[in-house]
């Protein structure tokens, strides 16, 4: 197992603020536009520096969507910033027309997604926004691991043209993507090579995924642990390669896993090399109040949950 | 320029082509197309600067329109393409498979004209103020246009846009209302009542102005004098009073030709009412 240093900790929403601010350095197209949470999303660095190309919108996040698909009518690059449960679920409609179907170069940000949240309970935790997004064509999704892969990952939205969902979270996490890694929208990163199991992360339970694989290594059992950062378009050729060689793949994700990303990996796998799949993931349940690391304990996103569903689906090889 | 005149022998070609456009497919919406009549084709050959030979989603250097009730395509579309954005025989088209003109407007198949998909009602309104926003940054002094319904109003996003527009000053953006005070189900006043659309718009901040939709003289001069309260920091509306239907006798004035196609028989009635002006598609 490969060794993953510690090198820091920080909420990977503070990754989008650098991000934000590093892409409207690098492109004077790039705005921003916030519904009444500037400094919780993390926009205040880019609303300091380009006064001019910030918006706040107020509490009416369906305008926001709308102002942001007429600014990138005429060129410009908006991002649109939120609590992922009101910049995806309360405006999907606005975000099918305006965005999707319109096919506007909109970028949605979704901040404090999943029950690590915390205290503010189910009404804010969302867990279904990767699938709302990811049934919207021409959307692109995509939900970094840590701060570093988040500051890229909004740079890469950025740059590539069509609308892109980027969903992030509000705890800190470890930091344990070097700052050099080559980020690419679509493209998965082998985070170790292994033969036994096909682990298959996002977001900050790739770090889980990390210790998870530590476990196992002691236990004799060889994971292959793959990072996949972009939910859609899924790296459909390194999962299959990868579980070509495993033959089995546990999926990972601080989300539903049906319509997350156990459910893409178990459709992939369906229809091109059906193996035995486990999930770790929400299983059809709102979440609640209570320290975001307590709720990963109940609700089983912890490593030692992974390490149980990778002794489960290799015993289903 | 084109004169009053003109400009009413346009419209009544553009009711032939949606009175024939609808009926073709057997579907559409006819009612709110034939009240929009007038104030389309003022607004395009007279009011707006656009460049129907070189269409382009950005529309740098010239005004935008965004048709918020997308349901009303087929006026749009027969204007589009009578002012020159594709060719009128494409009208032919529509509603069919693999036209681009689509039953709501989208611009996922190119059709010059359409920057945005509308049909989902109440999201126009925030698309033209991001689109005059875009104006502003950009240093264009072009102006932005949307239409809407009255019904489309009850629509909650409407009045967040409408709420930001004032408090920010958008004031590159006139927004026509057709206030025909009909919707699907019934009469705006009876669905739900959405009380003095003037009042409303004066608290939220923005200038109100009222036009007769179906008088051509008051639709040019509506749009004329909206164009003069620009750039004053204010948005403008105007309150259009139309008839559903206008300028065909048993679809005037009623709800229930909000999105019935007329049959065979009641199209040949129709078009009897509609000079022929222009050659039809």
């Amino acid at each position: 197992m490969r060794k993953y240093t510690i090198l820091g900790s920080n909420d990977t929403r503070s990754g989008f603020g650098q991000g934000l601010l590093e892409a409207g350095k690098r492109n004077q197209n790039v705005v921003a536009l916030c519904a009444d949470l500037t400094e919780s999303v993390k926009m205040g660095a880019f609303k300091e520096a380009f006064s001019e190309r910030f918006f706040q919108i107020g509490i009416s996040e369906a305008n926001m969507v709308g102002v942001a698909s007429g600014l990138a009518l005429s060129g410009k690059i908006p991002f649109i910033g939120s609590f992922a449960a009101f910049s995806t679920g309360r405006v999907y409609d606005q975000i099918r027309q305006s965005v999707a179907y319109s096919n506007t170069n909109v970028k949605i940000a979704g901040s404090h997604a999943g029950i690590t949240l915390g205290e503010d309970g189910a009404t804010h935790q969302i867990l279904e926004d990767i699938g709302l997004m990811k049934m919207l064509p021409n959307m692109v999704v995509i939900n970094p691991c840590d701060y570093n892969q988040t500051v890229q990952a909004t740079i890469a939205a950025a740059e590539h043209v069509g609308p892109v969902y980027l969903r992030f979270g509000r705890p800190k996490v470890p930091i344990f993507i070097s700052e050099d890694t080559p980020f690419q929208i679509g493209k998965a990163l082998m985070i170790n090579e292994g033969k036994d199991v096909t682990i298959l992360a996002t977001g900050h339970l790739v770090w889980e995924a990390i210790q998870a694989g530590e476990m196992l290594a002691e236990q004799g059992i060889d994971a292959e642990i793959i990072n996949i950062h972009t939910i859609k378009p899924l790296d459909n050729k390194a999962i299959l390669k990868s579980v070509a060689k495993t033959g089995c793949v546990v999926t990972c994700e601080e989300h539903q896993y049906n319509g997350g990303l156990g459910d893409s990996v178990a459709q992939l796998l369906a229809l091109n090399n059906p193996k035995p799949i486990e999930y770790i993931g929400i299983d059809d349940k709102f979440g609640e109040s209570g320290k975001p690391e307590d709720l990963m304990v109940k609700y089983g996103l912890k490593s030692n949950n992974i390490v149980e569903a990778v002794q489960k689906v290799i015993k289903r090889k | 320029m084109a004169t009053i005149a003109e400009l009413e022998n346009i419209a009544s070609q553009v009711r032939r082509d949606i009175v024939r456009m609808v009926n073709a497919c057997s579907s559409g919406h006819p009612g709110g197309s034939l009240g929009c009549a007038d104030v389309m084709c003022a607004l395009y050959f007279d009011a707006l600067e656009c460049n129907p030979e070189n269409f382009t989603i950005e529309g740098k250097g010239e005004d935008m329109f965004f048709l918020s009730n997308g349901h009303i395509s087929p006026v749009w579309y027969s204007v589009l393409s009578r002012r020159g954005f594709f060719p009128v025989s494409d009208l032919a088209t529509f509603r069919k498979l693999g036209s681009p003109l689509q039953g709501h407007p989208t611009p996922k198949y190119n059709l010059p004209g359409v920057r945005i998909a509308s049909g989902s009602l109440g999201q126009g309104l925030s698309v033209g103020v991001g689109a005059a926003l875009a104006k502003k940054l950009n240093g264009c002094d072009h102006l932005v246009y949307t239409l809407h319904g009255d019904g489309e109003l009850q629509e909650g996003q409407i009045w967040e846009a409408a709420m930001y527009a004032a408090g920010n000053k958008v004031d590159n953006l006139i927004s026509i209302i057709d206030f025909n005070n009909a919707q699907i189900d019934g009469k705006v006043e009876n669905v739900l009542p959405n009380g003095s659309l003037k009042d409303k718009f004066i608290a939220f901040g923005w200038e109100v102005l009222e036009m007769q939709g179906n008088d051509m003289k008051d639709c040019v001069r509506g749009l004329s004098e909206a164009k003069k309260l620009t750039k004053k920091g204010k948005p403008v509306v105007i309150l259009m009073h139309t008839l559903m239907g206008y300028g065909v006798d048993f679809m005037q004035g009623s709800y229930k030709w909000h999105g019935v196609a007329p049959s065979n028989e009641q199209t040949v009635n129709a078009l009897s009412q509609l000079k022929e002006t222009l050659g039809d598609y």
